[in-house]
């Protein structure tokens, strides 16, 4: 069974409860060297264990030495959250035997975690809201494993490259919400450079934990976590399955079992991964190999003075200096991509609000979920402004902006070679015009005499006449001077 | 005799051109090669075309007029430091094939100073043990007798010494796995503060405790020893920034100890299970440092009885972990049938390839770190390792250093004590507590009982190698303990019966 637009989740009445949910976010930090070693982490594309040392391969004797970018990336993020950054802070092992894990446990942050509480500010529809978050850390990823059919293989090139864990409190309460609140972090992560961020490339990975209970009710219901989301796509539906899934149940007097369910994109559901019971004892304590990293005042101020403008900063720009709307400034600056496209565009010379409207519009459909690509600023400010000065009509510069975009060719060189540029040109309008007037008497004496909408009858059968081709500017000039002469 | 003379003599002869270093590391691998195997069967590996390349290469730099003190020596490492295509097993059948692909600091420092390594010394398997006879291949004896064992888990390096396989070897040390042996096999073992000598290549056992130290025939030899090993390691973390002093340079020919203050631990004196004979024969060590001008007192470390039952929740919790990564699945022994199941293949290659005693540390440290009972061991464990760190401070305050047996008895038995683990682990009693504070300690020749050595320790304040060697050396200098030569060290290697 495939689904390609809604889930397959049941439909209850869930308006009788209240989803309240929380988001586990694991972020690739964008070092150029991992967590405790010095091999590169441009490992994507490379073949299988060729970015790898005795220290992430965690062979016999080697030690782990503290990257102190990431330990930086992680507390620029602290700042950006508003959050709480501790004094002291350190690493412990999380042990845990898996194959792709080399040394049978993990090196990450127990009890003291380098970064405590903050908020993001999420808008859904017309309200916007804080959501807090419990904690951010510092650990190192795993391997990767690939089953075969004679067995499984193992590639170390993603071992102990720093990821950043991002537990937010149990704050939202719809699947819109915690997608707000996800592009908001990615956004933030990308405004700072401490990660690309891109989900399909597994650099921001996602669990959500959710649980219902029923409206107004304060305790909170069972919860349950789902893994493998990635895409913002299947953190929306995923929710959306579970809280239907999980209401059905309630709505039918069953009991929600606390445990780990994995989505299954394809099938749109999901399913039973592992029960509480068999979750593991972590017997997390001290890293003995890392001394403690104490986070002194003078370190601090100095990484605040390395904090760019954030997204709610921008936002608050955009409105206050270009009268954007809130919805406009709360879309673009929670899109890095975007909101550099429209910084560019409207320095190039466009209009803001026609930028604004572009770029969330034409540009958005064309992007689709590629962020890779790039669009010229200049390029769109130039289509805009032929829009804006009647050289081209909207239709026209909906035609040519695929093309500019995906050939990242000038947008006046591509109006050319399609002929769609409107004709401007006043003696061969003239002519146009003139021969309009004398084919339609009746409209002409209509505005003689003093029916000046007549006009518009005219405009069209002169628009008609050119093929559309036309500047309506020079037209309506034309017929004027002609009319009244 | 060539190979019982010190690292100092040895390198008087190379600097003079009476012998080479060629000729110098033959000399030891002939023993080696000739005795080792029917006597104390302190090697696991021979390197003798290793060793016999760096000599070489000593030779071309004594020629060129390099005059560096450990240059054209012989060397023996113990088997939990990793050399560069050289198999390293840390005594275990886990590791039983493996070569490592890089060498550890202190193997890089010891090549760099022009050391020619002539091979790899046995060792309780992990480094866990008080007798070598925990090794995954054989036990080591003891030079001094045949049927007796050299300590642990150092005890190859310990007995290499004084078989005169080599004139220095390294151990390390966690809960005195370099002291306990040194003093069983009559030679200098010292430990030194935790964090002076790099890690990066020692395979570990206990992160926290684990420290690498030399086996020599002198005091002055472990300075030497100490002034190319010692200091900050950018890849070790725990390693420690501290400016290092030549220890080597700081002892005088003066065996005056004038205004020394010695702490007598009353815990460590008259303590149950203390061989009455050793005993004497450490009492008598302590009035000699008297008559050198040593002031003595007596003093407490009161939570010293705590030490052994802290040791061994901290150490086997942190090996619970660093063990973890003998899976079966990359390096290490793999045991694996087609169809095997991943569990399985856990199983069976840790349930064969780690001995009793190391399977037993990592239950013991899996259940102190286990949901429920972190507090009450662990962590409770961590808080009396600061007691007895604090207990040390504060003697520190007014004493030099304290002077203690480093063993309750001399050398026992094979098998004596293999069937009952406390009374082994027993024998690290007097060497744990200054593990777990940190502290560097020696331990020096003082006695003999019944033909066996034993052992006076000197621990020192954190960071003071060259106060505990001081007064060390002062002691050796004026006694002739460290003069004796074990029966094995005697015999000629063209004899074949001790």
């Amino acid at each position: 069974m495939t689904t390609t637009t809604s889930t397959s989740a049941p439909t209850p009445q869930t308006s009788r409860y209240e989803a309240v949910i929380g988001l586990e976010c694991h972020v690739q930090l964008a070092t150029r060297s991992k967590m405790f070693c010095g091999c590169p982490t441009d490992y994507a594309g490379a073949a299988p264990n060729t970015h790898v040392c005795p220290i992430c391969l965690g062979m016999p004797g080697v030690l782990p030495v503290i990257n102190r970018i990431a330990v930086e990336y992680t507390l620029l993020t602290g700042l950006a959250l508003n959050a709480d950054i501790p004094q002291a802070t350190k690493f412990d092992r999380k042990n845990y035997p898996y194959p792709d894990l080399v040394k049978g446990y993990q090196i990450s942050q127990y009890d003291l975690p380098l970064v405590k509480g903050g908020w993001v500010e999420i808008t859904v529809g017309a309200d916007t809201r804080r959501i807090h978050l419990e904690r951010v850390h510092l650990e190192e990823d795993t391997g990767k494993l690939t089953h075969v059919s004679a067995g499984s293989l193992v590639d170390f090139n993603r071992s102990g490259v720093p990821l950043m864990e991002m537990v937010s409190q149990p704050d939202m309460h719809t699947p819109a919400e915690a997608r707000a609140y996800l592009r908001k972090l990615r956004v933030i992560l990308r405004t700072l450079g401490v990660s690309d961020a891109d989900m399909e490339k597994g650099q921001l990975r996602c669990d959500v934990n959710v649980s219902l209970r029923p409206v107004g009710q304060s305790r909170l219901g069972t919860k349950v976590e789902v893994k493998n989301l990635n895409s913002f796509r299947s953190v929306q539906r995923a929710l959306e399955y579970e809280i239907g899934r999980q209401s059905v149940a309630l709505d039918n007097s069953e009991t929600i079992v606390q445990e780990t369910r994995g989505w299954l994109e394809h099938e749109a559901r999901t399913v039973t991964q592992r029960s509480k019971e068999e979750a593991h004892d972590y017997r997390y304590f001290p890293e003995p190999d890392l001394p403690p990293i104490f986070v002194d005042a003078a370190w601090l101020s100095s990484l605040r003075e390395r904090l760019p403008e954030l997204p709610d900063a921008r936002r608050e720009r955009y409105m206050r200096d270009f009268g954007l709307g809130l919805a406009d400034a709360e879309a673009l600056s929670s899109d890095q991509w975007a909101a550099h496209l429209f910084e560019g565009t409207v320095a190039a010379g466009a209009e803001a609000k026609m930028a604004a409207n572009w770029i969330q519009n034409d540009v958005a459909r064309l992007r689709g979920d590629a962020d890779g690509h790039t669009l010229d600023p200049h390029h769109l400010a130039d289509l805009l402004r032929m829009v804006d000065q009647g050289e081209i009509g909207n239709p026209a510069a909906r035609q040519v902006l695929p093309l500019v975009y995906e050939s990242g060719r000038p947008p006046r060189e591509v109006v050319a070679e399609m002929g769609l540029g409107l004709v401007s040109d006043t003696a061969e309008l003239e002519t146009i015009v003139r021969q309009v007037l004398e084919d339609n008497p009746e409209p002409v004496a209509d505005y003689r005499s003093g029916k000046l909408a007549a006009i518009n009858r005219l405009k069209g059968k002169a628009m008609q006449a050119s093929g559309g081709k036309a500047n309506h500017a020079v037209v309506e000039d034309l017929l004027k001077s002609l009319l009244n002469s | 005799m060539l190979t019982s003379l010190s690292i100092r003599g040895m390198r008087d002869l190379l600097a003079r051109r009476e012998v080479s270093s060629v000729e110098l590391t033959r000399a030891h691998l002939e023993r080696i090669e000739a005795l080792d195997a029917s006597t104390v069967r302190a090697m696991l590996t021979v390197t003798r075309e290793h060793a016999e390349a760096q000599a070489r290469a000593a030779d071309q730099r004594l020629a060129a007029g390099d005059d560096s003190p450990l240059l054209g020596i012989p060397v023996i490492l113990k088997d939990v430091l990793t050399t560069r295509g050289i198999r390293t097993t840390a005594g275990s059948k886990m590791l039983e094939a493996f070569v490592p692909i890089e060498d550890g600091t202190i193997t890089r420092r010891l090549a760099e100073a022009g050391t020619a390594m002539l091979g790899k010394s046995n060792m309780d398997e992990f480094a866990m043990g008080s007798s070598t006879e925990n090794s995954g291949f054989f036990p080591t004896r003891n030079p001094w007798d045949l049927d007796r064992v050299p300590g642990g888990s150092s005890g190859g390096s310990a007995a290499a010494v004084g078989a005169e396989f080599t004139p220095f070897a390294l151990g390390t040390d966690t809960g005195g796995s370099i002291r306990q042996p040194g003093a069983l096999c009559g030679v200098v073992g010292f430990k030194p503060t935790y964090g002076r000598v790099s890690r990066y290549g020692l395979i570990a056992f206990a992160s926290s405790l684990d420290q690498i130290g030399p086996f020599t025939r002198t005091v002055e030899d472990a300075a030497l020893v100490m002034n190319a090993i010692a200091g900050h390691d950018p890849c070790d973390s725990t390693s420690l920034q501290a400016p290092v002093p030549d220890y080597a340079a700081a002892l005088s020919g003066e065996t005056s100890l004038e205004g020394v203050r010695l702490a007598l631990p009353r815990e460590y004196f008259d303590v149950q299970g203390m061989d009455p004979a050793a005993d004497a024969v450490v009492r008598a060590a302590i009035a000699h440092l008297e008559s050198l001008g040593a002031e003595l007192g007596e003093v407490s470390l009161p939570h010293t009885g705590y030490g052994l039952a802290t040791y061994y929740l901290i150490a086997p919790a942190e090996c619970s972990a660093n063990l973890a990564r003998y899976d079966g699945v990359k390096y290490s022994l793999s045991i694996r049938e087609p169809g095997s199941g991943l569990w399985d293949i856990y199983e069976r290659s840790r349930g064969e390839g780690f001995g009793r005693e190391v399977k037993r540390r990592i239950i013991l440290g899996t259940y102190a770190l286990s949901s429920g009972y972190y507090d009450a061991y662990y962590l409770k464990a961590q808080k009396v390792r600061t007691l007895i760190k604090q207990d040390f401070d504060s003697v520190f305050e007014t004493y030099d250093a304290v002077v203690c047996p480093t063993s309750p008895n001399v050398a026992f038995a094979l098998g004596a004590k293999t069937q009952d683990p406390l009374a082994m682990y027993l024998n690290d009693l007097f060497t744990i507590p200054s593990s777990l504070a940190g502290l560097p300690g020696i331990s020096v020749p003082a006695g003999m009982v019944a033909g066996l050595p034993v052992g006076l320790q000197i621990v020192g304040k954190a960071l003071d190698e060259s106060g505990v060697l001081r007064i060390a050396h002062a002691f050796e200098q004026s006694t002739d303990w460290h003069t004796l030569r074990s029966p094995i060290a005697q015999m000629h290697p063209a004899t074949t019966t001790p």
